[in-house]
């Protein structure tokens, strides 16, 4: 919650900011419009805000963290670690009562610190040390070490000054406590407003799984051979399935005959997503590389037949008519007209068959797999390694959205009358 | 037997629902080598359709059709056609969509190269050869798509409304050019127009057609075109004929669409 305001408060400002700050009038033509709420084109991206975007997303991440990339006084208040005390009174059968007070370290969970030692003080309540790690919590038994224990019915009533009974916390410096129903202390240091790593790590210790997994890489391959891995199967994949699927949408739209057998069968492959396919598939070839490149080939098969037959149904008759009156064979009006007519739309569906076969794989991978990106992360996650699985994350978008400029600039090199006719 | 020969032809469109539309009733006419004959008509009235059945993309219902000789069964690289836009290849060079035919016909660069340039000469495309097809103007595609068809040599050219998405200034100067070249060509060629000045300008022989059914109304033969070329057209328009033919057949056209017009209206 508190993130999402401070998102949306960043939002906010910084617009204001920007707009006052720097030259709002357009540029170009747009300069000359008068209406510009609902004209498309006259909506031009603000780069300003794309950059303050990404950079108010590392900032929370940072800022969330701990990070040691952001000055302190941006971070947000962290878990509390450090030493501090708090005073109990108890009381006995006997109708006496005594307060002691009680020393706790909070230390970072991951490091083992003992209890300090304290002089145990006057009274018959003795003064205790506890160790607890921080984001964690712990009992402490303070009548442990009391002359008069739980045999005489020691029960603590006050914590510094206020009652306290099961079910009722009190809250001391940097902590909260609670009691149990057996009435032992229950001890909270206050956790602050940060993430622990285990649940989202900084991003300087995401760089550095980075360079770790990328020199010594992980679970028995490099990090390359996993994203190597992952698109090997991808282009394998995508590649038999537009081998094989241009040409069926060809034929589907040049013949009656081809267009009538496979229509039934594209029309029903269409809606079912390529997930639903991984358990049908793990059956039948297992969780090799067969079965992965499969499920891809069926994931890109649907997606460019469809595409191809679109392309062909896409042909103005009169392009055909005036390729015949020029006195073209079929064959020619097939090379010549129907199949470069045909590539837009074959590129808009290479791009929509990549994407989906990029996150095929993903999830595959997660299923089942020996390497790869979405095993990466799926293996990461059971370990609670989360820096991994977050890397595995940014690593899988960076790789499709590289992908897909790729397959733009293929695009605009072959298809350079797209949209334009 | 040199020439086209239209005898009884008739094309009846079956509709899904039981109903047809008689497009072509007994149309009958000839069309000597050389000849350049404008076809003006209502809206429906079959015109295309017989554009498209001479170019042999459409089988008619009944009758024949001659040419040079031979029936027509199909298209045929001797019949070329000029669309009123968007049949150019937009992902060949202008230089490619002129040399389509001779190329689909399996020539060397060295046999039709010669050819292809000096037509894009004659049209005035010499420096946009290597352009694209998106990068020129509607007009200069129309020039494209002429020197396309011309470019393969045909014994008869169909054109529907080949000038018809054109701005008025470049339209008078492709008029010129279309005058140009039927004399410098030779060529028989069929010329589809909504503009009635155009048809007089064009048309050494004018067609009238009338609809439900499609059928021939009146023909006329017309000096104009012999005048035109070489000349200012505007000069042919004062000629006082043209005026008086101009009326004539637009009155008949207007008369044609208030009938269909008042047809329709019974039928409401
Ligand atoms: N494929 C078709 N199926 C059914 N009817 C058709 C078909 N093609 C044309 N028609 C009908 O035939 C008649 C003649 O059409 P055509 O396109 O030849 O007219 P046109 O004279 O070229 O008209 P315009 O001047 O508007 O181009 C029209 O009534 C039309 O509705
Ligand atoms: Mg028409």
């Amino acid at each position: 919650m508190i993130p999402l305001l401070i998102y949306l408060g960043i939002f906010i400002v910084s617009f204001f900011i920007v707009r006052t700050v720097t030259d709002q009038a357009q540029k170009g033509f747009n300069a000359r419009k008068t209406v510009t709420f609902g004209d498309e084109s006259a909506v031009k991206p603000n780069r300003i805000a794309s950059v303050i975007s990404v950079l108010a997303l590392f900032f929370l991440w940072g800022s969330f963290t701990g990070s040691s990339l952001l000055p302190g006084f941006l971070h947000m208040p962290g878990a509390f670690v450090g030493t501090t005390t708090f005073e109990y009174t108890a009381r006995a059968d006997d109708g006496t009562e005594d307060s002691a007070t009680v020393t706790v370290i909070v230390h970072p969970a991951q490091d083992k610190t003992n209890a300090p030692e304290v002089d145990p003080g006057e009274g018959w309540a003795k003064d205790d040390g506890a160790a607890i790690g921080a984001y964690r919590s712990g009992l402490i038994r303070v009548d442990k070490n009391d002359e008069k224990g739980r045999e005489v019915g020691h029960t603590v009533i006050a914590v510094n000054g206020q009652p306290i009974s099961p079910g009722v916390d009190v809250f001391v410096n940097n902590a909260r406590i609670g009691m149990s129903e057996k009435g032992t202390l229950n001890f909270e240091p206050d956790k602050g407003w940060q993430m622990e790593a285990i649940w989202l790590p900084p991003p300087e210790k995401v760089v550095e799984r980075l360079g770790e997994i990328a020199s010594e890489g992980y679970r028995d391959s490099t990090l390359y051979e996993h994203l190597g891995y992952s698109l090997f199967r991808v282009i394998v994949g995508f590649f038999f399935g537009a081998l094989v699927g241009i040409p069926l949408g060809y034929a589907m739209g040049l013949s009656n005959w081809f267009r009538g057998w496979f229509d039934p069968i594209v029309e029903f492959m269409r809606p079912v997503p390529p997930l639903a396919l991984i358990p049908l598939i793990i059956i039948w070839f297992g969780i090799g590389e067969t079965g992965k490149i499969i499920l891809l080939f069926l994931a890109a098969l649907w997606i460019m037949a469809i595409a191809a037959r679109a392309g062909v149904s896409g042909v103005a008759i009169s392009k055909v008519h005036a390729a015949y009156s020029l006195g073209a064979s079929k064959r020619q009006i097939m090379r010549y007209v129907i199949v470069p007519n045909s590539l837009p739309e074959i590129f808009t569906g290479a791009r929509v068959a990549m994407g989906v076969c990029w996150g095929t794989v993903v999830a595959a991978e997660l299923v089942a797999a020996e390497q790869g990106a979405g095993m990466m992360i799926m293996v990461a996650s059971k370990f609670q390694l989360t820096d991994i699985v977050i890397l595995g994350i940014i690593l899988i978008g960076i790789i499709g959205f590289g992908i897909d400029i790729l397959m733009r600039m293929a695009e605009k090199w072959l298809v350079p009358w797209k949209g334009r006719v | 037997m040199s020439g086209l020969s239209i005898s009884n032809l008739s094309m009846r469109f079956d509709l899904p629902n039981g109903d047809y539309v008689q497009a072509l009733q007994d149309v009958t006419l000839t069309l000597a080598q050389g000849e350049l004959m404008s076809v003006l008509g209502p809206s429906g009235c079959g015109k295309t359709t017989l554009l498209n059945i001479v170019a042999g993309f459409l089988a008619p219902t009944s009758g024949e059709l001659v040419l040079n000789g031979h029936e027509v069964r199909g298209p045929d690289a001797e019949r070329g056609m000029v669309f009123q836009q968007g049949a150019l290849f937009e992902w060949m060079s202008v230089r490619e969509n002129v040399s389509f035919g001779p190329r689909m016909a399996g020539k060397s660069e060295r046999e039709w190269g010669q050819n292809v340039d000096h037509l894009l000469d004659i049209v005035g495309l010499q420096d946009f050869k290597q352009k694209a097809i998106y990068e020129l103007s509607g007009g200069m595609q129309q020039r494209v798509a002429l020197a396309r068809c011309l470019a393969n040599d045909p014994d008869v050219i169909l054109m529907d409304e080949p000038l018809g998405a054109l701005d008025a200034l470049t339209r008078e100067k492709m008029q010129s050019l279309v005058l140009k070249l039927w004399k410098e060509t030779g060529k028989t060629i069929i010329l589809i127009t909504h503009s009635v000045e155009e048809a007089l300008l064009l048309g050494e022989r004018l067609l009238v057609m009338a609809p439900r059914p499609g059928r021939i109304h009146k023909e006329y033969r017309l000096p104009f075109a012999d005048l035109g070329v070489g000349e200012d057209l505007r000069e042919v328009k004062k000629h006082p004929e043209f005026a008086q033919r101009r009326e004539e057949i637009l009155g008949m056209i207007w008369d044609m669409e208030e009938e269909i017009m008042g047809r329709q209206e019974e039928s409401a």
